[in-house]
This record gives structure tokens, C-alpha cells and sequence, in this order.
């Protein structure tokens, strides 16, 4: 098994994980905003940069993303030295020179020392800083590719395609859920759900009469995964309690 | 007809030689890119219709062929003649009468159609091999490209073609990647990763199916050495990979042609199918038991496709986006399978590194990079176009023997290379060996090959501003330190190319470069600044000079100069007309005037003055410009 070290603490590894896997698990905090443990990592956002040496190759020393880089028996990692944290001040400096209005990133900025950008701000923008999580979360997880990128560079942005209303999407908001800067807005009301300027209706519960589900990922998941057609009838806190109420007359008997 | 084996191959080219040499003359037309949008298909074709007129037996007594790109684009459409090895340059259709009638019926040269050295315009040189621009050339990549006709398959069996493939079939493949080994061939596409390591790592790794790719992406403005090796020897690409696909243990293969390569699509496609049909690609090749094919891919038009990873994602249908590449794509690449990428030009090194041996290859070169190096010599030099060195060859050599020194005389100030990501090498440092490590150590590249010559004229702010306004346009967007990084780095050239820029400006750029080097995703973004950093330590007067005494010493930087004619105006009238806001006016023989309220700076005046009379001068005073 594996072993590295990271700032100094000798840690075990399983094969074939990265260093980030191995940071989470130890408790050692690395930021990053294009990570996200339901979809594959992807290097985007920089942030998770951390600094690696090894014993065998004296003198030589990298700048690597932790999400990406795999363990190897040895390794020794910085998680916090001063280039590190100078290359996470540069990345948070540019993306609140992109983002001025986004909180999140603002509180990161400060945490490296960045009160206030010193480049230009965009004037004009949201506070998308393309870390591709909710075009990632689409196609790898749910499976239904409804959303993805237009341009490239700095033109590049988040977009359904055509600029239309997605055809595919099923209103499931799992892109908003994994959004770090909650760009994708949800409005939600007891019948009906608007996301990506598309209307669902939404799927009521036989039980308690919640709305719990759009109609469109329900019929999605059934078709998907044969399902039977009354699998989500109850919402998933009904569900529970007609479980427990079975168990409950198997304990009595 | 279908080779089944060596034997079936070695007859063809015994029947391929044989009917060459029952051809008298042959007439070699250039047709690569550059040439053909000089008019050289229709010389071809009057060759053709002027020969059959007058009943001359092409195929004795005389042959016409069109062929690839000879490198030495700037003089075409090139014709040459063989057996005597005569070039003529700039051939229009009305000389062909001429032609035919002295040169080969009557054995004379004209002279008005040879070769005049740019320096010494009496001397005229007639030969091919006299001429500068190809004597201090050695050809090895680019030893096909001119002398046969791309399409077809006898012409390159008669020069040796697939005989390497044959040595190839007869060793192990564990000896071929000993062989290339022992060659020294480091890629050629720019990263200069030694190419028999590649491979070996490739034969280790774990997984049935393996693909090889021809990275033929060539993205660089002014690069054209992969175009002119694919349109004009693309047999040589084909061998390249054959052998290979036989050395790592691959059956398919891949060339990943840009967009705006058309013609050498047309041949990679035409030589593809001369294989198929001749069995050198499909299954059981010359009856060795090597089953291979080739697919071509062409890309979209993106400049990050040629990295190898986004190409790959452009192969499998997604977008175009690299990928860290802590685990090397010979282990996991193209749909995660083992993948051994090269470039072209490290491909068409392959074939007669198997035929000669590894050594012969090794013969050229320096110590840790071996053989030679195709460069497009593109710019301010008196001969452009395609050339081929040994490495470690110096920059003096390449611009001033081979280039044949700076346009109209004037002074050499630097030169780019490695394309728009590499460094600006000064003129300090011309006699520096042109190889992977010496060019890296000056903060340039090699790159594949591109090499941009610049004179007195250019201003180096301007240039780095030119480049990483390129980088920025093709940045694919992924990561933070490029996408943000390269255009807050733009912003901040804006600043001082309009005169608006401080010390403070300048030290942000060197910190923000260093940070954009070290945090980028790929080697677009990690080598994006290298334009950047190389010209701050080799100009940073014109810097200085931009930031504080707000002066573009060569003009180019319009927010910063004004033109001013001179008391040596000679009154010419020449710039009057070529002004696009008739600014300029003056009698014939008499001083000229410009008005500076109606002029926009835009040079033409300066480019056309017979006697250099129009000068830049700063528009601004210092002390007027707001901080």
C-alpha cells in the first residue's frame, strides 16, 4: 500500500486514488470549486494546487492539481507553502476580477489575502466561473446531456443548445445543486417548477400531497432504470414510513 | 494489383525504377499550396497541352509532373528539370513556349527565369543545388517533398519508399524501438519527448487494443512544414506509422489533419487508398501477419486540438478540451487505450531511421538533440519558405546563409521561435545552436518549427502583445490561469501600448506570467507567457521607454507616434496617393507635408518612401499623459 507524505504527516493510500481523496479522508483542507465527489475530477478551477517533491528525484519539484494527481509511494506534498499559496491568490484574484458580485468567491479571495481584485472586473457579467460542474453533473450523473458549453476562452460560457429552452432537460436541478456559486436559478412552487426557462409540472405525493419530483424526471427515471410505474407515487419520506410501519409489524410477529 | 509479400514489393520497384528511366526529361511543376495559388496548375497544364501539340512522347521522351511543395514558396510557381537540375522560379504559362523551345529542345537556360541572389543581383545561379536557400540544407524529412508526384505509389517505391517498412517486417519490434533509440529522435512537434520511450512505454502498458496517431494539427501562424510533408510525400507519413503500429502492436490508426489543410487531405486520402488497394494497409501487410489501417480525422479549426490530449478528445467526437496529463496517454489516450502520438514530421523520420539504421541518423545533430529539423523561415529574411537543418546549427546560419540576411538591408532585431508560444531570441544572441535545450534555456521553444525573423522595424511590445492576443483567442477556456490569466495580461498591454501604462504595469505582467507558466492546464496556457517574459528580458528598454517616455520607437504603436517627413524628402509624390486619408501633400520635387490632424499612422507613406524620409516621432509629452 501506498504511503505519502503530506505537510509533513505520513499518510496510507489506496492504489490508484488521487492526492485530494487522500486529504478529504485526513481531514487536510484544500479548496477547490470544480470538484465535486459525484462526478469525475477535471482540473479546471486550479485551486486544489498543491506542491510535490519526491526523495528519489532530488531537486526536482511540480505544481499539480490534487484532484487529478495520482498517489505514488513516497510522494511528499505541500498543501500550503508560500507558492501555492501565491498561485491560489493569483487564480481567486482573477476570478473575483470575473466575478465581483459573487460572495463565495470573495470570502475564498480574502482567505488568501485578496481584498479586492487588482485587475480589471467585468462589468457585464454573472457569476458563472465556468468550472463546468453543472454541464458535468448533467451528462455523467443523470445522463440526459441537456446543457453544455458555447465558444471557447474567455467568451466561453454555459449554455443550453441553441439558446433555447433545453428539450432534453428534466428538470431535476441537479445542475443548481452543484453550482459553487449558485448561478442556476430554481423557482419552485407547490405545482410547478422554472429552471433553464422551461416549466415542469411537478409530481405529487399519494400520501401526504407534497410535490416531490417534476413529472419529466419521474417518467425519466422509470424508462431508465424499469422501474415499475408507481415507484414514485410517495414522495421519499412516505416511502420511509411505510417501511418502518412493515418492519415494525415483522418485529411485533 | 495486391503485394503479398516483400518479394511482390521489391518486384514493383524494380518495374517502378525501370520505367523512370526509360523517361528522358522530366519536368517537375511544383504543386504544393503555395505554388498553386502563384498559377503553377495551369503551367502544368500548358506544359501538357504544348508537349502533346507537338507530339513529344511523355512517357519517353519527356514527363510532367506535378508535384509537392519545393519549401521556397516565396519564388513560385518553382519549376525544375530533370536530369539537369535547372530551377526556374516565377513561371507564368506565357514562358512555357519559351521553354520548351530552348531549354529542352535547345539545351539553354533563361536566363530571366533563374535564380538571382537577393544580395548580389548579377549573380545568377541556374542550378538547383547551387542556389543558398537549398546548399546549406540537409534533407531528410523533407527528402521527397518536390522530386515525385504525391499520388502516386511507383514514384515513391523508385525512391525507396517502403523499403524501411520491409526491414521493419523482417526484426522484432523490440529491435525497431532499439534502432529508434539508438537514432536519438526526440518529437518533433515541439515537446522534443525522446520517441523510443514513448513507444516502449506504449509496448508496457497494459490493454489489448492500442491506436496510433499522426498529429498533423499544425496550428501556428507561418508554419507549413506538416502541410508540406502530408501534400507532397504523403506515402512517408503512411510508412511512418505502419512500422509503428508493427512496433507497438496497433491496428488502427489515426492522422488528425486541421481544417484548412484541404490538399493534403486529398492526398493523405488518394495514398491511403493507393495502400489499401496495393494490400500495404488492411490485413495480413505483405504477408507479415500485421493487420493496420489508418482513419483520417480532420479537426474543427481549433489551435488547442493540436495538443495532444484535446486532439484526442477531438478524435473521440467531444470538445475539444485538454486533460491533465499526470497519466500519459501511451497508458491511457484515445478512449482510454494505450496511444503513441507523434507529429508528421517525427513520423517521416521513422521509415529511413529503420533503412539506414539508427546511427546515420545520429551522424547529425549535437550532442542531446540528434538529426535534423524542418523550420518555415518566415518574415523579414530576403528568402522565405521551407528549410531543413541539422540541429545545433546557429540562428546566424539559418537567418543570414540560408535566409539570405534581412529584407532590403536593414538591421536583424530578433527573431520568434516555436511559433506564437515560444520566446523572441535576440540579435545577441544569433550564433545561439538551434536545438530543443538551448532554445529552451533562452526562455524560447522549439516548437514545431516555426520561426519568425523580425527587423528593426518591429516593435517588440507590439509583437508580444500580437502573440498573446492569438494565445488568448484560442485559449480553450477550461482553466482559470489562461482563460482570466491571458486576458487580464492583454489588459494590461492595451494600457501601455496606449500610453497609460506604469512600472506597476509591467511588474504585474512578469507576476502574473510567472503565475500563469506554473497554474495552466496545458502546455497552451503553461507556455502562453513565454512571448511575454522573453521580450520583458531582451527589450525591456522598449518597455521602459513605452511606459515613460510614452515612445514607440519603430512607430508601430499608433496611440504613441506621429509621423514626421523629414528636410531628405527628395518630393517623389510617391506616398500621396498610397495615404488612405490624403493626408500628405506637396508639389513633385518639393518637400512634402503631412497633416498630422488627418493622419492615422497607418504606415503606408513610411513602407513606400524610396528614401526613408518619414520618421516616427513620440506624439505624446510625457508629463501631459494622466497616470
Amino acid at each position: 500500500m501506498p504511503e505519502i507524505i503530506v505537510d509533513g504527516r505520513r499518510l496510507k493510500c489506496e492504489e490508484g486514488e488521487t492526492i485530494l481523496d487522500v486529504c478529504h479522508r485526513n481531514g487536510i483542507k484544500v479548496p477547490a470549486l470544480c470538484y465535486h465527489e459525484a462526478v469525475e475530477p477535471w482540473g479546471g478551477c486550479r485551486l486544489c494546487m498543491i506542491e510535490i517533491s519526491h526523495p528519489k528525484w532530488p531537486g526536482w519539484k511540480n505544481w499539480v492539481t490534487a484532484c487529478l494527481y495520482p498517489v505514488q509511494d513516497g510522494l511528499v506534498v505541500g498543501t500550503n507553502t508560500s507558492r501555492v499559496r501565491r498561485l491560489r491568490a493569483t487564480v481567486l484574484d482573477l476570478l473575483l476580477a470575473r466575478c465581483p458580485n459573487s460572495d463565495v468567491i470573495r470570502k475564498l479571495a480574502v482567505e488568501y489575502g485578496v481584498e479586492e481584485t487588482s485587475y480589471q472586473p467585468r462589468d457585464d457579467g454573472d457569476n458563472c466561473i465556468l468550472c463546468g460542474l453543472c454541464v458535468r453533473v448533467c451528462d455523467e450523473v443523470i445522463g440526459a446531456s441537456a446543457i453544455g458549453t458555447a465558444y471557447r476562452g474567455v467568451i466561453k460560457e454555459v449554455s443550453e443548445p441553441l439558446r433555447e429552452p433545453p428539450p432534453d432537460c428534466i428538470g431535476c436541478a441537479a445542475c443548481a445543486y452543484v453550482c459553487p456559486t449558485d448561478v442556476i436559478k430554481v423557482l419552485q412552487t407547490p405545482t410547478h417548477r422554472v429552471i433553464w426557462d422551461r416549466t415542469f409540472e411537478m409530481h405529487v405525493c399519494k400520501e401526504c400531497g407534497k410535490s416531490h419530483i417534476t413529472t419529466d424526471q419521474r417518467d425519466w427515471l422509470i424508462r431508465k432504470n424499469d422501474l415499475p410505474e408507481d415507484y414514485y407515487d410517495l414522495c421519499d419520506d412516505c416511502k420511509r414510513k411505510v417501511v418502518a410501519a412493515t418492519q415494525k409489524n415483522l418485529a411485533t410477529f | 494489383m495486391r503485394l503479398k509479400s516483400i518479394k511482390d514489393l521489391e518486384k514493383r520497384r524494380k518495374d517502378a525504377i525501370k520505367a523512370k528511366e526509360k523517361v528522358r526529361n522530366t519536368v517537375l511543376v511544383c504543386c504544393g499550396t503555395g505554388c498553386l495559388a502563384g498559377g503553377s496548375a495551369a503551367v502544368a497544364e500548358e506544359f501538357r497541352k504544348k508537349l502533346s501539340e507537338r507530339g513529344i512522347d511523355m512517357d519517353v521522351e519527356l514527363r510532367v509532373k506535378t508535384t509537392g511543395c519545393h519549401g521556397f514558396c516565396e519564388r513560385g510557381p518553382i519549376v525544375t528539370f530533370v536530369p539537369s537540375g535547372i530551377l526556374y522560379q516565377k513561371v507564368k504559362p506565357k514562358h512555357v513556349d519559351e521553354i520548351i523551345e530552348k531549354t529542352i529542345i535547345g539545351g539553354d537556360v533563361i536566363r530571366k527565369l533563374v535564380y538571382r541572389d537577393p544580395t548580389d543581383k548579377k549573380k545568377y545561379v541556374e542550378q538547383y543545388s547551387e542556389i543558398p536557400f537549398y546548399k546549406h540544407q540537409t534533407r531528410i524529412a523533407l527528402r521527397n517533398i518536390g522530386q515525385l508526384d504525391p499520388a502516386s505509389l511507383d514514384d515513391y517505391l523508385a525512391r525507396d519508399g517502403f523499403k524501411g517498412l520491409a526491414k521493419a517486417l523482417s526484426m522484432k519490434p523490440g529491435e525497431i524501438v532499439d534502432e529508434v533509440e539508438r537514432s536519438g529522435l526526440r518529437g518533433r512537434g515541439g515537446g522534443g519527448f525522446p520517441t523510443a520511450r514513448k513507444w516502449r512505454s506504449a509496448i508496457e502498458a497494459v490493454g489489448g487494443k492500442k491506436y496510433i496517431i499522426c498529429n498533423g494539427d499544425e496550428g501556428d501562424p507561418g508554419a507549413f512544414m506538416d502541410r508540406s510533408i502530408m501534400e507532397g510525400d504523403p506515402f512517408d507519413v503512411l510508412e511512418g506509422m505502419m512500422i509503428g503500429a508493427y512496433a507497438i502492436g496497433s491496428d488502427e490508426g489515426y492522422i488528425y489533419v486541421r481544417q484548412e489543410y484541404p490538399l493534403a487531405v486529398k492526398h493523405l486520402r488518394k495514398a491511403i487508398d493507393a495502400c489499401r488497394e496495393a494490400g500495404l494497409l488492411g490485413e495480413n501487410i505483405l504477408g507479415s501477419g500485421l493487420n493496420f489501417d489508418i482513419t483520417i480525422a480532420r479537426g474543427g479549426g481549433a489551435f488547442v486540438c493540436g495538443e495532444s490530449s484535446a486532439l484526442m478528445m477531438s478524435v473521440a467526437g467531444k470538445v475539444g478540451e485538454p486533460r491533465a496529463k499526470y497519466i500519459h496517454s501511451t497508458e491511457r489516450g484515445l478512449y482510454d487505450l494505450p496511444t503513441v502520438l507523434n507529429n508528421v514530421e517525427t513520423w517521416v523520420d521513422i521509415p529511413i531511421i529503420i533503412e539506414k539504421g539508427g546511427d546515420w541518423l545520429a551522424q547529425y545533430g549535437n550532442e542531446k538533440s540528434k538529426g535534423t529539423k524542418a523550420f518555415a523561415l518566415v518574415g523579414r529574411v530576403n528568402n522565405t519558405g521551407l528549410v531543413e537543418v541539422p540541429m545545433g546549427i546557429t540562428l546566424r546560419e539559418l537567418i543570414f546563409n540560408i535566409g539570405g540576411g534581412i529584407q532590403k538591408g536593414r538591421r536583424f532585431k530578433g527573431v520568434q521561435t516555436g511559433g506564437p508560444s515560444g520566446g523572441c531570441i535576440p540579435a545577441e544572441l544569433l550564433d545561439l545552436p538551434v536545438d530543443f535545450d538551448h532554445l529552451t534555456e533562452q526562455g524560447s521553444m522549439m516548437g514545431s518549427g516555426g520561426m519568425i525573423v523580425m527587423d528593426e522595424r518591429t516593435c517588440m511590445v507590439d509583437i508580444a502583445r500580437y502573440f498573446l492576443n492569438f494565445l488568448l483567442e484560442e485559449s480553450c477556456g477550461k482553466c482559470v490561469p489562461c482563460r482570466e490569466g491571458l486576458k487580464q495580461l492583454k489588459i494590461l498591454y492595451d494600457r501601455i501600448v496606449e500610453g497609460f501604462g506604469t512600472m506597476e504595469d509591467l511588474e504585474r505582467i512578469e507576476w502574473l506570467s510567472g503565475d500563469v507558466q506554473i497554474g495552466s492546464l496545458c502546455a497552451l496556457g503553461k507556455s502562453a507567457p513565454n512571448p511575454v517574459l522573453s521580450t520583458i528580458r531582451f527589450f525591456r528598454d522598449e518597455y521602459e521607454e513605452h511606459i515613460h517616455d510614452k515612445r514607440c520607437r519603430t512607430g508601430v504603436c499608433k496611440a504613441l507616434t506621429k509621423l514626421v517627413i523629414e528636410d531628405t524628402c527628395i518630393g517623389c509624390g510617391k506616398c500621396i496617393p498610397v495615404c488612405p486619408t490624403d493626408a500628405i501633400a506637396g508639389e513633385l520635387k518639393k518637400l512634402h507635408v503631412l497633416d498630422r490632424e488627418k493622419c492615422i499612422v497607418c504606415g503606408s507613406c513610411v513602407e513606400i518612401c524610396p528614401v526613408d524620409c518619414i520618421k516616427p516621432e513620440p506624439a505624446k509629452v510625457a508629463e501631459e499623459v494622466p497616470s
